[in-house]
């Protein structure tokens, strides 16, 4: 069986590659964001150990299409103000833009979960060992505390990924060009569904794979130093 | 923030809210109902048993949900045996398509779930159940899925959690859910802020009661004791 798609074969490409792009830049923003949460979660401070907590509650509580169209939607006043501020006509945000924070926004408050648990796993003696020997606080957090939690968080993290590369066929709902807009456009001129979201499905699972296999050699080598003998 | 507006439209969102939670209520009982028989095999010792539910799974887990859902909405109208079966008025309504798919998709998750809780019940308590000469199928039945299911039940209460989420997508085949009527007012009202926060407050108040309802039944089913805490 051969998949005739009409010449929405580059198209389709593009696509892929947007949602490569989008998925990653979600990545960076969420990463970012997660570890704030994380941070501001266990801190002794009150308010912030409340705001990092109503960040991670109500973003989780509230599905992933609305914020993206909350996001794209919702800005427009603001970014028109924003607009008039600066000098800027009819400034406003990109799909791209609303897409990456929207998701981003979505996958840090997953990522605030995670890093919380691996920062909760880390012995209280490293930091104490570091304080000892007379470490900034900051200095104790990048070079002590951050290198171990990584390897902690990096399977929750991977996880979170996935579901971030799924969720950004969302992003299609306001026009962004990715696989999903793209399947789409050619189904409007071909007027074979079937084909083209079946295409668009198989292009997902390869992303998947591909993610996948990246995740399992990471995990690895995060966990080098500490293989277990064959039992 | 404008909350006459709010106020105004929230009869609106509630009447979005009834078709979000009949779309989950179907989605979560069915997909379970489902799921049973795809967990366990899932599961087996033999390869072509497992063949099968675990093409199911790869595929319904590695595929956004949109794309299945636009699978099935207007993917199926492409072949004409599905436009000239019995069902085609079932499956050319969106609220069936979403429904459907809905439903196949978190039977995949479900059914994932209950593979984890069936390896993770002690090996001791199958093998007693055994021993006492119960068949496989009755261990099955009085021992292993009364066990499994108390262990998967946080992990299920998450599920349908995610499935309440996901059942905004249903706006995109034109259905007045919570996000569908919210995206119908705003284009009526022009005040996003206003209205997409009322259906964020709707979403929030939705999962709040779900979770204290798992809560209790966790409590019933005394889930805590049966993990040895």
């Amino acid at each position: 069986m051969t998949i005739d798609l009409h010449g929405f074969g580059p198209a389709l490409a593009a696509g892929t590659l947007m949602t490569v792009k989008l998925a990653l830049s979600a990545l960076c923003l969420g990463l970012v964001l997660g570890l704030l949460g994380a941070l501001a979660k266990t801190s002794p401070l009150k308010p912030l150990r409340w705001i990092g907590g109503s960040y991670s509650t109500i973003v989780r509580g509230v599905p992933e299409l609305l914020w993206v169209l909350f996001i794209y939607f919702g800005s427009v006043a603001l970014m028109s103000q924003l607009g008039d501020l600066l000098g800027i006509p009819g400034l406003e945000l990109s799909a791209f833009a609303a897409g990456v924070i929207a998701l981003g926004l979505c996958f840090g408050a997953y990522a605030t979960e995670v890093f919380r648990g691996a920062l909760l796993a880390i012995p209280k003696g490293h930091r104490e060992a570091g304080m000892a020997l007379g470490l900034s606080k900051g200095r104790i957090f990048s070079r002590l505390i951050l290198p171990q939690m990584w390897r902690i968080a990096l399977p929750g993290l991977g996880n979170l990924f996935m579901i971030l590369m799924k969720d950004t066929a969302l992003v299609s709902v306001i026009g962004l060009e990715e696989i999903m807009r793209q399947a789409q456009n050619g189904v409007t001129t071909t007027k074979e569904p079937f084909t083209f979201y079946m295409v668009a499905a198989f292009i997902y699972l390869g992303l998947t794979i591909i993610a996948m296999t990246g995740m399992h050699f990471m995990e690895k080598r995060a966990a080098r130093g500490f293989a277990r003998a064959n039992s | 923030m404008n909350w006459e507006v709010i106020i105004k439209w929230l009869p609106r969102l509630a009447q979005g809210a009834t078709l979000t939670l009949e779309l989950l209520a179907i989605a979560v009982i069915l997909g379970l109902i489902i799921a049973i028989p795809l967990g366990i095999a899932r599961s087996s010792r033999l390869w072509y048993v497992r063949a099968l539910p675990y093409g199911y799974i790869f595929f319904f887990r590695g595929t956004p949900l949109l794309v299945q859902l636009f699978l099935v909405y207007y993917g199926l109208a492409q072949f004409d045996v599905v436009k000239n079966s019995s069902l085609w008025p079932y499956l050319r309504d969106p609220f069936w398509c979403t429904a459907l798919t809905m439903t196949l998709h978190t039977a995949a998750y479900i059914a994932e779930i209950l593979r984890g809780s069936l390896q993770a019940i002690p090996r001791g308590e199958i093998e007693a159940a055994r021993a006492l000469g119960m068949s496989r199928a009755t261990a099955m039945i009085h021992i292993m899925l009364p066990r499994a299911a108390r262990i998967g039940l946080p992990a299920y209460s998450n599920e349908v959690i995610l499935m309440l989420k996901a059942s905004a997508l249903a706006s995109t085949v034109t259905l007045l859910d919570i996000t569908g009527m919210a995206r119908t007012i705003i284009a009526r009202t022009y005040m996003p802020v206003e209205i997409f926060f009322a259906a964020g407050v709707f979403y929030l108040v939705i999962s709040f009661v779900l979770v204290q309802g798992f809560k209790l039944l966790e409590r019933r089913l005394r889930v805590d004791a049966v993990h040895g805490r």
